[in-house]
């Protein structure tokens, strides 16, 4: 079935192909790559597992506003580099990462099949918002950001220490990377990419799970905003203060 | 011919019953192997449909829109009449049976109305059944409304869309069974023809609109739930597409025509706005329970509605009916318009419309009410009028957008303008009690047959029927047809009768694209709405008649030299499937002039103006005409006239007041 | 009432299914008071005066609950105005001079019978794999044996008022017919009627619904934002709700 063409889209088929065809002792939960349903509810754990990372990444992140020349953010960055627990989750998220690439690829793919021919008149964004229409793209620029990102830290974390003054300076790594003025517009358009894609994202996830209800949605709408703002401006503001010298 | 209605013997409460305890009946084996086709799936035809095919037998339906769903039906606003007795109010069979046999002005058959009076509390259970949302009461139970020509509150209803969400029960049902493989459903197909071999009813010819295709469709039995022909006047309330083909089609192929002029014309209608005006949109009856009905007092007052004092106006149907007020049938509500519109008190810019005003009963009824339960003291007009609006809204809210989409005005601040129009048709093909045809084996159901209404039809009551007779009536007198066919092997549609059959329609549909003239199919329809709206509509005379008929004539005669059909037969045209349409009014349209030039009398929807009372009132003539007029088509344009007889056992007739 | 408006119309014109389609440019003189489909009419009456073809497309009740009538305008089903259907769309949305673009409802589910008319049997496939209640005529109880309160009447009607009309799909950037088969699982599954089939029925309809091509739901919002009855985006929460619960059951 996925070598009919050579398209890329054809190749996505791979997984559901292995997924569906093959393990079919997934029973019950093979829906998750069969129905249209199934896949979004990927979209959704995922998405909020991520967005759950988002938060603690964020948190630890916002230590360096100590000034404290990187040292509450090293210790914290040792933790999480050693602890087992953390470890463990890493490699779920990860997988969950993956998931939620190969899902939200495969649905931008597939849905656009869904109309050969297209509109003409263009409705704009008289019935929903363009962020709303454009996950695929958004979430491509936070991919790309993203591979960046890993390069520079977590690989460096994980594997080599080539600025290491002492054992695992990780914040001096980030010294280091946002002296460069090209990785900090790198950084801020990827997050620039990721507010709308939370934007989006974040309601759409307990959409997804079936929240809707006239008197919660609203405040989880309201929280949604804030944290697509807060969170990435935190991220955001961290490589140009840097970069500015404000914070060594 | 001898027109045989087959009413069962006894008395008017045990006929049904014992009716149906003798049917014979098709053991199940037997009907898998019966085909039946049912053309039409709104109440009538998806309700039959789907029972049917519950039953065991093997069903085909057709309907011309691009999915059953979307049968006019759907669009009843106002609800459906049954006889539970819910409110305590003092409703009963009887009761309904009455209603409806006085409301059609002793013009229907006791047996039949009777019957549809027990079936009407089944069905509302069965809706229910099937997850209707009908309206409810904060304690759970179902909530009633009035209607019309009735002093109980016996209307079940969805807001203002009852008839929707009856038909998506009932196409639920209908499509749980193509589902099953019990239905064939055949969508965007039209019947064009009935084929009859042996003098039976033995299929159809059916054009696939997307194609262009005919195709021939055999079946044991065939049932028409087609409709009723109101949009031969053109303007109507009907849908584009409701027409008269399948019911004129059957008629032409022998069935009679039972009391063709019957049109009924309902009150409460948006007036035209111009010449493009393709349909006219109800405003429901339901209305009237909360509307306020009145004209100025002073000739062609063209002040503000707002700006006429009180007693300036004049509330003609509170004056002239007291017993009923607003709430009259639905024939003397439309013929008083009409009277008080051509004594030049009439309003708008035509001058064709009276007002419906709401101010009353938001300040009054229920302004007064929310603002007593709400503990104010004293409140202000505009208190009341605020409150008294959210309740409206409440009951009506969709009716009023839909007003204001349409004329602009809103409907919260200044009264509604309306005005009557045609909206259903209590004539149709003739049904003995069985709702078969004088065709043996063509079946006529809802709105297509002439049963249940007499002269006027009661608000509410054609869901009723239509459901009536497909849920509840057809699946048992069916039987006593299909009993005796179940020897009979389907018939090849090879035989001479399905060639000859689809060789006449290829024939009529060549015929119609190569006519090559000039003026469009729908200009022939408009100028043959005129001329029944203004000859054969609310008020009727001979002279007027007469001259009809002639116009009709010269108007046919000129449509089959002058007509420009564009496009093809081999391709989705909706151009040529309305020239089949607009033909078959052409004829019809002579017919009910015809009719109505015979019944020298008033009654219900047919006002004679020779014939009424020194006050205006519809006046009967029970010596001659108690009886139905069925017309046999004896060759092109000459139809002999039958009577059915109609005896009232139960009722006393009398002069219908309602006042 | 009388004053004119000129209107240029762009409207797609296409043979049948097999075909390219392609715009055609028209110009109708139009009344603010006329329905958009009257002013079709007027093109129609025209174009067959001039000997050419008219322009098909679906229509029925004109007064906007059959669900017939399609028409993409300017880029929106049913035109620009909220919670109307196209033939309850007044010319006196627009102005005088204005070019409107009118195409036909754009799904692979919905393939083109001709020019602006499109097939729309696939919805009727999914209400037929689930979207009933199975109970044969004659078998129901009393209709006030079922007590069921105001709410949830209220409830089931809101999703009920559907019209089956696909603005829903022919909105949603994905074709996604989330919105339709959503009402009918609320309505259904909020009733004690629709009880017995609950898991049954949702699991058959997103089957049947993904089966008949429609694109997956990314909550962009668009089906409610254009759904002439304003059928809520809570519908498709409760669609996947009642969807993974049935899932999780084993159905």
């Amino acid at each position: 079935m996925f070598y009919t063409n050579g398209n890329a889209f054809q190749l996505l088929n791979l997984q559901t192909f292995i997924l569906t065809k093959r393990y079919k002792y997934m029973g019950v939960l093979s829906f998750l790559f069969s129905s249209s349903l199934g896949r979004k509810l990927i979209m959704a754990v995922t998405g909020i597992s991520l967005i759950a990372f988002l938060l603690v990444h964020c948190l630890i992140n916002a230590t360096v506003f100590f000034n404290d020349g990187g040292k509450t953010f090293n210790e914290a960055a040792e933790f999480m580099a050693h602890n087992w627990f953390i470890r463990t989750t890493e490699i779920l998220l990860f997988v969950g990462l993956l998931l939620h690439i190969i899902q939200g690829i495969y649905l931008v793919f597939d849905n656009r099949k869904k109309r050969s021919a297209k509109y003409s008149g263009k409705a704009g964004n008289a019935n929903s918002t363009w962020y709303s229409r454009s996950m695929g793209l958004l979430g491509s620029i936070v991919l790309i950001f993203l591979v960046l990102h890993l390069k520079h830290f977590w690989v460096v974390s994980r594997f080599e220490i080539p600025h290491g003054l002492n054992d695992e300076n990780l914040f001096a790594e980030m010294v280091a990377v946002f002296e460069n003025p090209i990785a900090v517009i790198v950084y801020v358009i990827g997050c620039f990419g990721l507010t709308y894609h939370l934007m989006h994202g974040f309601g759409s996830a307990f959409q997804t799970f079936g929240i809707n209800h006239k008197s919660y949605t609203p405040f989880i709408n309201s929280v949604g905003m804030a944290f697509s703002f807060v969170i990435p401006l935190i991220f955001a503001a961290i490589p140009v203060v840097m970069h500015l010298g404000l914070i060594k | 011919m001898k027109l045989d209605s087959k009413i069962p013997q006894g008395s008017i409460s045990d006929k049904w019953t014992s009716y149906k305890s003798s049917v014979p009946l098709v053991n199940p084996a037997n009907k898998r192997n019966l085909n039946i086709i049912v053309v039409g799936t709104g109440l009538a035809g998806a309700s039959a449909a789907a029972t049917l095919a519950e039953m065991g037998y093997q069903v085909s339906a057709f309907c011309f829109q691009d999915s059953p769903r979307r049968a006019h039906s759907i669009a009843a606003q106002g609800g459906i009449n049954a006889a539970k007795n819910y409110q305590n109010d003092g409703d009963s069979v009887y009761r309904l049976f009455y209603d409806t046999i006085k409301g059609g002005d002793y013009r229907s058959r006791e047996g039949n109305v009777h019957r549809l009076a027990e079936v009407s509390t089944n069905i509302i259970d069965q809706c229910v059944a099937q997850g209707v949302p009908f309206a409810r009461e904060y304690g759970g139970t179902l909530s009633n409304r009035s209607f019309g020509g009735t002093q109980v509150q016996r209307t079940f209803y969805a807001a203002g869309q009852t008839g929707q969400q009856l038909l998506l029960g009932a196409y639920s049902a209908l499509e749980r069974q193509v589902g099953i493989g019990n239905v064939k459903m055949f969508a965007r197909h039209e019947m064009i023809e009935v084929v009859t071999i042996e003098g039976k009813a033995r299929g159809i010819i059916a054009r696939n609109l997307e194609t262009g295709q005919l195709e021939r469709h055999f079946a044991h039995a065939v049932l028409l739930c087609t409709g009723g022909y109101g949009n031969v006047f053109y303007l109507s309330t009907n849908a584009m597409g409701s027409n008269v083909t399948a019911a004129w089609k059957a008629h032409r192929a022998g069935a009679v025509f039972g009391n063709p002029c019957f049109t009924q014309i309902h009150p409460t209608c948006i007036p035209v706005s111009g010449h493009y005006q393709s349909k006219l949109t109800l405003m429901s009856e339901s209305l009237r329970n909360d509307g306020r009905i009145w004209v100025p007092k002073k000739q062609g007052d063209d002040r503000h509605p707002n700006d006429i004092p009180e007693e300036e106006r004049d509330y003609y149907l509170e004056r002239r009916y007291p017993a009923f007020g607003n709430l009259v049938p639905r024939d003397i509500a439309s013929r008083a318009a009409k009277e008080r519109c051509d004594a030049g008190h009439g309003v708008g810019p035509s001058k064709m419309a009276v007002y419906l005003d709401f101010k009353y009963n938001m300040m009054n009824k229920y302004g007064k009410e929310e603002a007593s339960k709400k503990g104010i003291k004293n409140p202000s007009d505009q208190i009341l009028l605020e409150l008294g609006r959210d309740v409206i809204k409440g009951k009506y809210g969709n009716l009023f957008d839909m007003y204001k989409q349409i004329t602009d005005e809103n409907p919260y601040e200044v009264p509604m303008r309306i005005y009557p129009a045609v909206h259903y048709t209590m004539g149709g093909l003739w049904v003995d009690y069985e709702l078969m045809t004088t065709v043996p084996g063509l079946y006529a159901l809802g709105e297509a047959n002439f049963s249940e209404h007499g002269a006027n039809r009661l608000g509410a009551s054609a869901l009723m029927q239509g459901l009536a007779d497909g849920y509840f009536v057809i699946p048992y007198t069916i039987g006593n047809y299909l009993s005796k066919e179940i020897h009979t092997k389907p018939i090849s549609t090879d035989h001479e009768e399905f060639v000859k059959a689809e060789n006449k329609a290829q024939a009529r549909i060549n015929h119609f694209l190569t006519i090559n003239g000039k003026r469009s199919v729908e200009s022939y329809h408009r100028e043959l709405g005129l001329i029944m709206w203004n000859k054969c509509g609310m008020a009727r005379n001979e002279k007027g008649l007469k001259e009809a008929i002639s116009e009709i004539q010269a108007l046919r005669e000129d449509f089959y030299k002058n007509v420009k059909v564009p496009g093809s037969a081999d391709e989705f045209n909706p151009e040529l499937d309305k020239a089949g349409r607009v033909a078959d009014f052409l004829e019809l349209g002579e017919l009910m002039c015809l009719d109505a030039l015979h019944r020298n009398e008033s009654c219900g929807g047919h006002f004679r103006e020779e014939f009424q009372t020194e006050e205006g009132e519809a006046l009967r003539d029970d010596e001659q005409y108690k009886c139905v007029f069925a017309w046999e088509l004896k060759g092109e344009n000459n139809w002999e006239l039958h009577r059915e007889e109609l005896n009232y056992e139960n009722i006393k007739i009398q002069q219908r007041s309602y006042k | 009432m009388g004053n004119s408006m000129k209107i240029n119309l762009q409207v797609w014109r296409q043979k049948n299914a097999k075909t390219e389609g392609r715009f055609e440019t028209y110009q109708v003189n139009a009344s603010p008071d006329m329905s958009f489909l009257e002013m079709f009419d007027v093109l129609n009456e025209e174009l067959i005066e001039d000997g050419k073809e008219p322009v098909a497309f679906d229509h029925d009740c004109r007064e906007g609950i059959c669900g017939m009538c399609s028409m993409v305008i300017n880029g929106r089903p049913h035109g620009p105005k909220q919670a109307v259907t196209t033939c309850q769309l007044h010319m006196r949305s627009f102005n005088d001079g204005d070019t409107v673009v009118v195409e036909p409802w754009r799904a692979n589910a919905f393939p083109v019978v001709k020019d602006l008319s499109v097939n729309r049997s696939a919805f009727d496939r999914i209400i037929s794999s689930g979207g009933f209640v199975s109970v044969n005529t004659g078998n129901a109880v009393d209709a006030n044996s079922i007590l069921i309160s105001k709410e949830v009447a209220d409830t089931a009607f809101e999703s009920a008022m559907c019209i089956g009309c696909g603005a829903c799909v022919s909105a949603c950037k994905n074709a996604s017919a989330m919105l339709f088969v959503g009402a009918k699982v609320t309505q259904l599954s909020a009733l004690p009627q629709g009880q017995p089939e609950r898991e049954s029925r949702v699991v058959a309809m997103v089957n049947q619904m993904d089966a008949e091509g429609f694109g997956a739901c990314t909550n962009t919002g668009a089906c409610a934002a254009e759904c002439p009855k304003e059928i809520p985006l809570s519908v498709i929460a409760t669609l996947n709700r009642e969807y993974y619960k049935a899932k999780l059951n084993g159905k």
